[in-house]
């Protein structure tokens, strides 16, 4: 152990690196339960509503773009395997291999953001924008195909669930390129390799919590009612 | 294992984390988590004394029963920014982030936080928090009580519901990595033998605290957004309009709020831990029921929220789920003040300030739970919901538990802190003002709201009046009580008697290093080989990496008399 | 020594990341497929969740270690997992219990 000691990434606080990578592991992990509950409240709130007022969802959601959100979900997994690849590389010390993969990660992450930019922008030329998010153009739901027993008024909670959660979600996604951004540019410089990688590593399980968020986001989202609409 | 040889130190060791280096810089960029505690320490000061400035308006105006000093929308705003600066700014940061900070990590034999930089970002966080905060009571103030409660907050309130949201949203994210900060060092940065079993009870009781912090602050984050966005654009989960449940707010805002209580008093518990085990010199009575009735707190705390939804339309069936838990909640309680008592029994008690204000904790806290057992009867409840009586519930644990323990620990480890003594003599007297000060404010308010006095109003019925008088007076001593201690605490860091490294004689490890300590705590690692309060004979406690005897600046070795 | 949370610095096989990678895109195949699908009861809403929590738990194990890591981390995610159930559980015990008791 004592020639890590020399590393030049041990913090001075800790004994040797082994222990900084234990903090470091145990803090992202502690985060992402505070992230579980951030965003368990609004899963919550969806619980509710959705059970309280089923057809109205279902209506909401069916006129969600399905095939989109399918190849969102598809983007969204691809670059998770490309992260866990990453982090792969750092630890097999292939260096290229850590840059291409973190590089794919990243833009798979901007694609992610981009269809749901297109998505939100659907919604909003049909007006299912809830409430006064964008002044002076109220939501209007004529435009959903309501099933029968829905509320009109209920679609609206619906699409502001959807835009909280998704919204939300993107946030992280915006987080997440950022910290990525931050994790290539050190990678180009050679900073990580087998014996220091935790930076990859737990910015690895920030990417993949975020894609587990959508896992879920998207069955409750865009299927449930599905196939009520045959 | 034997203690650590002695050794000399060359002069350069003398330098303590205070004078290592100077100037502003030195502090607002520091990473050494002792400056931090200090900067949280003057902070959370000084939001106490608004917080206190607003206590002061409000017994002011319930002087008499006319609504005479404050207007109705005046004193709605006067009570809400009370409730938020002392709840937000002062009570959840208070012992974790200056007491906590400034000792876990000395401790626990380590050389700071996990994340030093996370550290002082989270200070950063709370100033921020704290200025928004004082935007919103400056542009025109927040009238919705400290509870936010929609569809008031959301649709009808003309006040700075958003920013003062934006305010606590923000200092909860302080709140998160403090907690973070703990959980990730107690579990990775133990000195070589400090087991779990030999942590002392304040670091179980901060991890205890730091569980609530990470797993309640988040909902209660998610909620203040989702209610700014509500009053901000009309989208709703609240409202009504879309078919959307008001009382749903009350559950995800209690779901943290509830356990906020227990970060409050959980820390404050753990400090009374260590006077009651220290100043009786006797190990803890029932070490493992004290320990691990910090965590069935923390996780009991999270079961009992429904409670204060008993006449909000809560569905009676939950109300008696909730009320059962709510009384589970008492029996964790109960153990520590059972096993505090016994600890007490056949023990050398001393009487310094510190333990005064450790017996005035146990005393108080036990009639605040009481009391709120009360509360957690569904059909007692119903009669006392919104009245003094709950007012006085709760300031008997946040005032009388928490800021009591907070004080406590303050004067107990101030040494150590500042390397000064503080005036004893004036601290036993302040400690009693405050005791007196403080019963004088409150027990009359249990009698006010039993008889139906309800809170949150300017004006009350002139029956009422005796009790508001006593409580009034009762709050100007308790105000005395309190300035008391400021005053001769920072006369103290200059004037008071330089304090030794450990001037009470004890076994703990914060006591084994200088006053104040070097920037990285201990000058070797310490290797614990005693259990926590294990009393040894004074020469067998050491002091670790020894200063040279008898030099003015610090005394090596304990005992030595 | 105090630190006793070893994390195992295993590194995983390629293999196993590419299989799970193929069960996550089969995994969201079927749950589009299915979702189409009219089964009856709630069936729908039951294979959407079995699938996405499937789908949640490969990620967890494989893409974020937690099967090759310490105790301490599984304790950590099953306590946040604890914690979401009881927000969930006892606010739904108010919601789902509101109609028992007849309101005269």
């Amino acid at each position: 152990m004592e020639h890590k000691a020399s590393h030049p990434a041990l913090q001075h606080h800790f004994e040797n690196l082994e222990q900084q990578r234990e903090a470091g592991t145990l803090g992202m992990w502690v985060f992402l339960v505070t992230e579980i509950m951030f965003f368990g409240g609004m899963f919550l709130a969806y619980t509710l509503y959705r059970t309280k007022y089923p057809q109205a969802f279902a209506s909401a959601s069916n006129h969600l773009s399905l095939p989109l959100g399918t190849i969102n979900t598809g983007v969204l997994i691809l670059s998770s395997f490309t992260m866990a690849l990453a982090v792969y590389s750092a630890q097999t010390g292939k260096r290229r291999g850590q840059i291409v993969c973190l590089a794919l990660t990243l833009l798979l992450g901007l694609t992610f953001l981009g269809i749901k930019a297109i998505e939100y922008h659907d919604k909003y030329v049909d007006h299912l924008i809830p409430g006064r998010l964008i002044p002076g153009r109220p939501f209007d739901a004529s435009g959903v195909h309501l099933l029968p027993g829905a509320a009109k008024q209920n679609v609206e909670m619906f699409y502001w669930i959807y835009f909280a959660m998704t919204g939300m979600h993107a946030v992280h996604m915006i987080i997440g390129v950022g910290l990525l951004s931050v994790i290539l540019y050190f990678a180009a410089r050679g900073r990580y390799g087998p014996e220091y990688h935790n930076p990859v590593e737990i910015s690895g399980l920030y990417w993949h919590f975020v894609d587990i968020i959508w896992i879920f986001l998207f069955p409750l989202l865009y299927l449930l009612g599905r196939h009520l609409e045959h | 294992m034997k203690a650590p040889e002695t050794f000399e130190i060359p002069a350069a060791a003398r330098v303590n984390y205070i004078n290592a280096q100077y100037g502003l810089k030195s502090w607002l960029l520091t990473k050494d988590h002792k400056r931090i505690a200090l900067l949280y320490l003057g902070s959370i000061t000084f939001f106490f004394f608004i917080g206190g400035l607003y206590a002061m308006m409000i017994r002011l105006e319930l002087l008499t029963p006319q609504g005479d000093f404050l207007s109705s929308t005046t004193y709605n705003k006067v009570f809400t920014q009370h409730g938020i600066i002392m709840v937000f700014f002062f009570l959840i940061p208070s012992i974790p982030a200056t007491l906590g900070n400034f000792l876990v990590p000395m401790m626990i034999g380590a050389k700071d936080l996990a994340f030093p930089r996370i550290n002082l970002l989270s200070w950063y966080i709370y100033l921020l928090g704290g200025v928004i905060t004082i935007y919103a009571l400056l542009a025109g103030g927040v009238d919705t009580g400290w509870t936010f409660y929609a569809p008031y907050s959301t649709t009808f309130s003309n006040s700075y519901v958003i920013a003062a949201g934006l305010g606590i949203f923000i200092s909860g994210f302080s709140s998160i990595l403090t907690g973070l900060n703990f959980i990730v060092t107690i579990h990775t940065m133990r000195a070589p033998g400090m087991t779990w079993f030999r942590l002392p009870l304040f670091i179980w009781a901060h991890y205890a605290t730091s569980l609530v912090m990470i797993l309640g602050t988040p909902v209660i984050a998610i909620t203040i957004l989702l209610l700014a966005f509500e009053r901000l654009a009309h989208v709703g989960i609240f409202d009504p309009a879309v078919g959307g449940d008001p009382v749903l707010f009350q559950h995800l805002f209690w779901f943290y709020s509830h356990p906020a209580v227990y970060i409050m008093v959980l820390p404050s518990m753990g400090v009374v831990s260590e006077l009651i085990a220290n100043f009786s010199r006797k190990n803890i009575f029932g070490y493992k029921f004290v320990a691990f009735s910090s965590l069935a707190i923390a996780v009991f705390g999270f079961l009992v929220w429904g409670h204060h939804l008993f006449v909000a339309s809560q569905s009676v069936y939950a109300g008696m789920i909730f009320s059962f838990l709510s009384f589970a909640v008492a029996i964790p309680s109960a153990i520590k003040v059972f096993n505090w008592t016994a600890t007490l029994y056949k023990g050398s008690i001393s009487f310094d300030t510190p333990m005064l204000y450790a017996l005035g904790f146990i005393g108080l806290f036990t009639i605040g739970g009481m009391t709120g057992l009360f509360l957690a009867s569904l059909a007692i409840d119903v009669h006392v919901s919104d009245t003094y009586f709950v007012v006085a519930h709760f300031h008997y644990i946040m005032v009388g538990g928490a800021l009591l323990g907070y004080l406590g620990g303050l004067h107990y480890w101030w040494p150590k802190i500042s390397g000064r003594m503080y005036p004893e003599g004036w601290g036993r007297f302040s400690a009693l003002v405050v005791f007196v000060g403080f019963n004088l404010t409150f027990l009359p308010q249990f009698v006010a709201g039993y008889l139906g006095m309800p809170r949150r109003y300017h004006a009350y019925p002139p029956e009422f009046q005796v009790f508001n008088v006593l409580s009034s007076a009762g709050a100007s001593i308790l105000g005395v009580g309190l300035l008391i201690p400021l005053i001769y605490l920072v006369w103290s860091m200059r004037y008071g008697k330089r304090a030794e490294a450990n001037p009470w004689h004890l076994p703990g490890l914060e006591w084994r290093t200088a006053s104040p300590p070097p920037t990285e705590n201990f000058l070797i690692t310490p290797v614990v080989t005693w259990e926590a309060y294990e009393f040894a004979p004074p020469e067998e406690m050491q002091v670790i990496g020894k200063f040279r005897e008898g030099t003015d600046l610090d005394a090596p070795i304990i005992g030595k008399s | 020594m105090s630190v006793q949370l070893r994390m195992s610095e295993h590194i995983v096989p390629l293999r196993i990341y590419i299989t799970i990678f193929l069960a996550l895109l089969v995994g969201t195949g079927l749950t589009v497929w299915a979702g189409g699908h009219d089964f009856p009861g709630s069936l729908n809403v039951i294979i959407a969740l079995t699938i996405a929590v499937i789908k949640a738990t490969l990620v967890v194990l494989y893409f974020m270690h937690v099967r090759y890591s310490s105790r301490l981390i599984w304790v950590v995610f099953t306590a946040a997992l604890f914690w979401l159930g009881i927000l969930f559980a006892l606010t739904l015990s108010d919601y789902w219990t509101r109609g028992w008791l007849p309101i005269s």
